[in-house]
């Protein structure tokens, strides 16, 4: 696994407080993970930091899954 | 009794009378107080009435350019917000038959959607830090109604519709959202009324007098206090009576 994707599985790990196995590619924050709309918010901001990017609003919407955060954080950060 | 030390707060509308004397209670309570207002004397007049060093932020809340900039401003001046006042506010009274585009349009910028823009910049570092206190000004029109004021009530019943929504959505991250709704306050305004003028308002209120700004600082300061950690979404009426809603 990439340097990026460890990287936010930590930052999904902590702020939702799941097993990080349950933490996979295709894991919808609020289907799979329990992530109200608040906590999606709060995780971009967080990712935001943690890689110092800004996310506009609706790139936002688009992270839906995992796999959606770390593609479009590996394209912002390459 | 309600300690604010190491709290940074700003408050909109700070020239005039509730403004300035919000910013002085929340400046006695140990906040850092951030000032802001368009007549940038008067600001400073306020400042001078604070024994601590405080920010004084020009800003025309009807410029929404501008009213973007006043939080990332703030921030910038404290390090951070962790009270913010939306107490800034304007009336342009006529009967609703002749009430122009503008005078509707000026209200609804000035007291609601500055409040909303304001609001909503300042979340981001409130969430990030799980603290806020947001507190906004109504007024007892905004749910009475007035006659003249159309505009104005509309604006701010549309205050605390929004912050009741915002409380909601907020409330597990620490942060409150209530609005304080004056009555009759006393000044530079009311002082200009004639006597007839004035007992046909007093004849109104049960207390049998106008209200003090510090009586709406000191509600103020209670909301923003950590103690009124529980209070959220409630709009507290300071009216004497007149309206017990």
């Amino acid at each position: 696994m990439s340097d990026i994707a460890d990287r936010v599985k930590k930052i999904v790990v902590e702020h939702l407080s799941v097993e990080a196995d349950k933490v996979t590619e295709k894991a919808s924050f609020i289907d799979d993970l329990g992530a109200d709309s608040l906590d999606q918010v709060e995780l971009v901001m967080a990712f935001e930091e943690e890689f110092d990017v800004e996310i506009p609003d609706d790139a936002a919407e688009g992270i839906q899954t995992f796999g959606d955060a770390v593609s479009f954080l590996t394209k912002a950060t390459a | 009794m309600f300690d604010l030390n190491g709290k940074r707060a700003l408050v909109t509308g700070a020239s005039g009378g509730i403004g300035r004397q919000i910013a002085i209670a929340l400046a006695n309570a140990g906040a850092q107080v951030s000032l802001s207002g368009t007549r940038v004397n008067v600001l400073e007049e306020t400042a001078s009435l604070i024994d601590a060093k405080t920010h004084i932020l020009p800003c025309n809340l009807s410029d929404l350019d501008a009213v973007d900039q006043l939080v990332p401003q703030a921030i910038e001046a404290m390090g951070g917000v962790d009270i913010l006042i939306n107490n800034a506010g304007v009336t342009r009274d006529n009967i609703f038959m002749r009430m122009k585009n503008e005078e509707w349009d000026d209200v609804i910028a000035i007291n609601l959607t500055a409040a909303f823009r304001l609001s909503r910049s300042v979340l981001k570092s409130m969430m990030k830090q799980r603290y806020g206190r947001i507190i906004g000004i109504t007024s007892v029109v905004g749910v009475t109604g007035n006659a003249g004021q159309a505009n104005y009530a509309a604006s701010k019943a549309g205050l605390v519709g929004m912050s009741k929504s915002l409380a909601a959505e907020v409330a597990s991250r620490n942060i409150t959202v209530n609005t304080i709704a004056p009555g009759f306050i006393a000044s530079p305004m009311t002082d200009e009324l004639n006597e007839k003028q004035r007992d046909a308002i007093l004849a109104k209120i049960p207390a049998n007098r106008l209200g003090d700004a510090k009586e709406v600082a000191a509600c103020a300061l209670f909301l923003a206090s950590k103690e009124a950690a529980y209070v959220t979404g409630h709009n507290l009426n300071v009216n004497g009576g007149m309206a017990m809603l």
